[in-house]
């Protein structure tokens, strides 16, 4: 029960994306298409996954037995950089309908603060492996939820007549501010 | 401490890069070479004229497969399909140079407007509203959604009509593809006749809205000695191919029988010649300027 409920809150109550503020460069970047929005989406629920699960052996097996707990954030980003480089690599050789849909993708979340921010959380969180997985797996689908309701919005707002400044960036903040609000509701879900 | 953290640090580095030179090694694709060189001898415009999703993918395609032509690319024309040709060991085929034509005279047929249209200004969604605020609904719509299109500047709107420089018009069909009335159509350049409407409808439906246009009453058809000339979706098709193998021997016995003179000679220096004035851009700002009022 207490893994479903984190489960949930992980997508909606707390959205990496609309409660935590992490990842907005794609949110804003690639949610002019659908298309483009769910390849982004699917490509960082791979990542984010991949990422936790590696990170979180290299802090149990690596960090934690040489006392290097202070080198946390600089080692992951080296570990998800070349994991990421890697996982490129392998889809083309051996996937490449995959490598296709994700291919432009994949190198853009190299960096991505939602792919570190997921993998630092589930440390300070203390989850065990388990729960990491299935933790960054919520945060991802998450991810996704919101960066495609983001972009079937922003595809209507296309249309609309909106005065030119505000047109792009401009509205696609103030939706993502107001989208933030309505994921608040969420809060009372999990009292 | 210091040495430790950077020891640990460097054996990473050096792990994932082992990994990584490694993967490189096994999970290494064989891309032909000549793919790249081939795409760095096409325009780049990525216009989709060859058929292809872009410039890329049509270098892709004429590598490995023997059947893909090396004149596909019409943006390059004869240059491009003759450098293709020498990087990939085909033969170039003469292709056909081909110009983007639009069949709408609604300025000269004095086509009346239905109603005053305010929505968003794109053809496409003009088009949905009793099919455009036209009294013709096969008319050009003229909100320049092919002019938006255009990958190499080569249209402007004037007076709600489009208009095409045929000396920029690399025929790659984009805007055919675009225009919600079909009223544009890519020809031969060496075309000799055109119909200048593509008008549906029949003879009285026509003249009640337009001066000018085809009243399909299929004089043409009856009088071409090549049979070039048919009626494909209810309006006026000419074969140019059968037309130009024919050659000027009939004496444009169409146009001479055409009773509302729409059916009408090209003008080979139309064709060549290059835009006499500079295109006027489209007005994007309109619909500010609407909210505003």
């Amino acid at each position: 029960m207490d893994i479903f409920l984190l489960f949930i809150s992980a997508i909606f109550v707390n959205n990496i994306l609309l409660a935590q503020y992490l990842g907005n460069c794609p949110y804003l970047g690639c949610s002019k298409e659908k298309g483009v929005a769910f390849g982004m989406g699917a490509a960082v629920l791979f990542v984010i996954v991949l990422a936790t699960v590696i990170c979180f052996l290299i802090q149990k097996y690596v960090l934690n037995v040489l006392h290097l707990e202070y080198l946390q954030t600089i080692v992951f980003i080296l570990v998800i950089a070349a994991l990421v480089q890697f996982v490129e690599m392998f889809l083309k050789k051996m996937v490449p309908p995959l490598y296709k849909s994700l291919g432009i993708f994949l190198p853009l979340i190299t960096t991505n603060c939602a792919v570190l921010g997921v993998a630092i959380l589930v440390q300070r969180k203390e989850f065990d492996l388990l729960t990491s997985t299935l933790y960054a797996l919520a945060a991802s689908l998450g991810f996704l939820l919101a960066i495609i309701l983001m972009a079937g919005i922003r595809e209507r707002f296309e249309i609309t007549r909106i005065p030119r400044s505000m047109k792009g960036v401009p509205s696609g903040l103030i939706m993502a501010g107001i989208m933030s609000l309505a994921f608040m509701a969420f809060k009372g879900m999990i009292a | 401490m210091i040495t430790e953290s950077v020891l640990s640090l460097f054996g990473l580095g050096f792990v994932s890069a082992g990994i990584l030179s490694v993967a490189s090694k096994f999970l290494a694709v064989e891309e032909d070479p000549r793919i790249e060189v081939v795409a760095e001898a096409l325009p780049g415009a990525n216009c989709g004229g060859c058929g292809f999703a872009g410039c890329e993918s049509y270098a892709a395609a004429v590598i490995n497969d023997p059947n893909v032509a090396p004149n596909k690319c019409c943006a390059g024309g004869p240059d491009v399909a003759a450098r293709v040709a020498e990087l990939t060991g085909k033969a170039a085929g003469a292709a056909d140079p081909m110009v983007a034509f639009r069949r709408c005279v609604k300025v000269e047929g004095n086509v009346a407007k239905k109603f005053e249209y305010f929505g968003i200004k794109s053809c496409a969604a003009a088009k949905l509203i009793q099919d455009g605020p036209d009294a013709c609904k096969f008319s050009c719509l003229g909100f320049g959604d092919c002019v938006r299109a255009c990958p190499f500047d080569a249209m402007w709107v004037e007076n709600g009509l489009v208009h095409i420089a045929p000396a920029k018009c690399t025929s790659c069909g984009t805007c055919v593809r675009t225009c919600p009335n079909a009223i544009l159509e890519l020809i031969p350049r060496r075309s000799r006749v055109m119909v200048f409407c593509s008008s549906q409808d029949k003879g009285k439906a026509v003249k009640d809205v337009c001066d000018a246009g085809c009243i399909s009453c299929g004089a043409c058809i009856k009088k071409c000695p090549a049979q070039a000339i048919t009626m494909v979706d209810e309006r006026i098709h000419i074969d140019h191919k059968a037309c130009l193998a024919y050659g000027p021997s009939c004496g444009e016995a169409c146009v001479e029988k055409c009773p509302r003179n729409i059916l009408r000679c090209l003008n080979p220096e139309y064709i060549a010649e290059a835009p006499e004035k500079e295109p006027a851009k489209y007005p994007e700002e309109s619909h500010v300027a609407d909210l505003k009022a």
